[in-house]
């Protein structure tokens, strides 16, 4: 009997934390313009340091002021969305389950999209104009899950077929919505439908939102892992929970916000980028096991990783030009979907 | 009939009392589709009391109203009227966190979607008694690791919970109710996946640990010999209503079993003097 402890706890998100950042100099160093790894590293540990104005290198501006926030964006998209993923497998009991199936992630685009048609006609300060997409995003992304949460239920029990079926059904539905108001709207700046339906991390973000997003992640990914060891009970079915002490109507409300939270954020500033709260908690279960307590933050820190690869990947292959890293995330998230919905069947 | 009146302790009624631990007072309740519509189900006011250390089989037919009780004695659900009390506290009102601490319930087997380790499965036991992000101590795995042991499962707290029979799982499942430490000990239906062997065997384990640990055991079951054997009080449903309740000789009678179940049937008594009922299968 090995229960997890405080320092493995810690040990094994060092050990995340570390491939991060080597992930992230290597991401920073790959591009058009060539940058050595030894000066990145020193530079990198300068920034985190405090000390700017010791950056010895004339690159500094690519690196820093383009590659960097890219990066950033694409660590806090990644984590939000897996932290969302487990967060959706545990509430709905299903190990398929991901704001991306689910169809979440469309309806916070859709969300986001009315969020910004709405924005156009008042008359707001640039910092509030800002902050409405992911408001509206959340709203977006929580009747959503709510509706598929309506659609999955038969007889009083959530049946895993007709969740999953009312998840791609609700998603293609919202599709078609989204591609209304891009054809009838286009004179509105309310970005290409290639942003909505296959995600991109290219554009950079001001820095209240960045301020706000982080703050955002903090609040509701803080709030999941309250509720870590009830989510590793509910897991049994919420009968059970309860009589093992659970308060399940509070967690569930509690897991259900906070995850709409964070995918509502992911969506309004990367589109719809698929899978990857799908992928990263199922590679995350096979190392570390089912335990929440371990598999929230390993979750959140794979799911940067796995991000940071995926847009590295998504602007590198075919540089010059970019591919939308909803393209290569569904390349790698598709197939692992198809073995586990078979292996599930079987 | 109570148990404190099976055994009464002459000009003292007030002791006998006290040393009662659940008591089932005069409950019934209705179930509806909707709430303006006819009950589809009743259970008529009922009464019992059980003393810790003693075990109480529920008996009867399909759809009589058994799971129903166990769910009321457990807080699950609301009595529609009389009341329910564990050491004089109200199942139904206690925070959800305290009376998992006073009452487990081992339930029929539940799906697990992601596969967990038998001690990971008992260790779970242990949470009513820490909050949200608490990490287990020593003293949580001591008791895990002892109540493995009660059920003579040690040997398999690294296996995982399904590549495991269903008489080991079973025990698993009751290993997590014993590491709740509760006053409480509810079962459903726990031999209904089991073969023979295995049933006597877990009923063996409830006697033991009932006597140990003074548990009050409250316990669903299809096998009327079992209840004759095992349990100091039976009570026996049929559509909702109580038919009799009291010590398993005065209660499982041939008459009235005949009656119930619909079928003929002997009853003869043990040496031990515990009845045992044959079922004719010329019906």
């Amino acid at each position: 009997m090995r229960p997890l402890t405080l320092t493995r706890l810690l040990v094994r998100c060092g050990i995340l934390a570390l491939i991060l950042f080597a992930v992230v100099v290597v991401a920073m160093k790959l591009g058009a313009v060539q940058v050595s790894l030894y000066g990145l590293g020193k530079d990198l540990i300068s920034v985190l340091l405090g000390r700017t104005s010791a950056l010895s290198s004339d690159y500094g501006m690519i690196v820093l002021g383009i590659r960097l926030p890219r990066i950033l964006l694409a660590i806090f998209v990644g984590a939000s969305l897996s932290v969302a993923g487990v967060s959706f497998q545990a509430l709905l009991r299903n190990p398929l389950a991901d704001p991306y199936v689910l169809g979440v992630s469309s309806g916070a685009a859709l969300g986001a999209i009315v969020a910004l048609i709405i924005e156009g006609h008042l008359n707001l300060s640039p910092e509030m104009a800002g902050l409405i997409t992911p408001v509206g995003a959340f709203v977006g992304a929580a009747i959503t899950i709510a509706a598929v949460y309506l659609l999955g239920r038969r007889d009083g029990q959530i049946d895993s077929t007709t969740l999953l079926l009312g998840g791609i059904i609700t998603a293609s539905f919202l599709s078609a919505v989204i591609m209304f108001l891009m054809t009838t709207l286009s004179g509105n700046n309310l970005r290409g439908s290639a942003f909505w339906f296959m995600g991109d991390l290219s554009t950079p973000q001001p820095r209240s939102l960045q301020y706000f997003l982080s703050f955002g992640f903090i609040v509701a990914a803080g709030a999941i892992y309250t509720t870590a060891s009830d989510l590793n009970l509910l897991l049994a079915g919420e009968k059970e929970a309860m009589h093992l002490g659970v308060d399940v109507p509070r967690v569930r409300i509690v897991v259900y916000i906070a995850a709409s939270i964070l995918t509502g954020l992911a969506v309004s500033v990367s589109g719809t980028i698929g899978y990857v709260g799908l992928l990263v908690p199922h590679v995350m279960r096979l190392i570390f096991g089912s335990d929440h307590r371990m598999l929230i933050p390993a979750s959140a820190l794979g799911g940067a990783i796995a991000l940071v690869i995926a847009d590295t990947l998504a602007r590198t292959v075919t540089s010059p030009t970019d591919l939308p890293v909803g393209a290569m995330t569904a390349a790698a998230g598709a197939p692992l979907f198809i073995y586990l919905l078979r292996r599930r069947l079987s | 009939m109570s148990t404190a009146l099976r055994h009464p302790l002459p000009g003292d009624a007030s002791r006998a009392n006290s040393d009662v631990r659940l008591s089932v007072e005069q409950v019934s309740y209705a179930y509806a589709a909707n709430p303006s519509q006819a009950p589809l189900f009743t259970l008529e006011a009922l009464s019992f009391q059980a003393k810790p250390g003693e075990i109480v089989a529920i008996v009867g037919p399909n759809a009589c109203g058994k799971s129903t009780l166990l769910k009321l004695i457990s807080g699950a659900l609301e009595p529609l009227s009389g009341r329910i009390f564990l050491n004089g506290f109200a199942t139904h009102s206690l925070p959800v966190k305290t009376r998992a601490q006073r009452i487990a319930l081992v339930q029929q087997e539940s799906r697990l979607i992601f596969p967990s380790r038998a001690w990971e499965f008992v260790l779970q036991g242990r949470h009513p008694y820490g909050g949200g992000l608490r990490f287990e101590s020593e003293e949580d795995v001591l008791i895990a690791n002892n109540a493995l042991a009660q059920v003579g499962a040690s040997h398999l707290a690294d296996r995982w919970m399904d590549k495991i029979s269903g008489g080991e799982k079973q025990r698993i499942i009751l290993a997590r109710a014993l590491a709740q430490q509760p006053l409480l000990l509810l079962l459903d239906e726990p031999t209904l996946h089991l073969d023979i062997g295995a049933q006597v065997d877990l009923l063996e384990s409830l006697r033991r640990l009932a006597a140990q640990n003074r548990y009050t055991v409250v316990v669903v079951t299809h096998e009327l010999n079992l209840a004759g054997e095992y349990a100091d009080q039976v009570v026996l449903l049929q559509k909702g209503k109580c038919l009799r309740v009291g010590s398993p000789a005065t209660v499982l009678q041939r008459e009235i079993l005949e009656q119930v179940f619909q079928a003929p049937l002997s009853v003869e008594i043990t040496p031990s003097g515990r009845p045992r009922v044959t079922l004719f299968t010329n019906k």
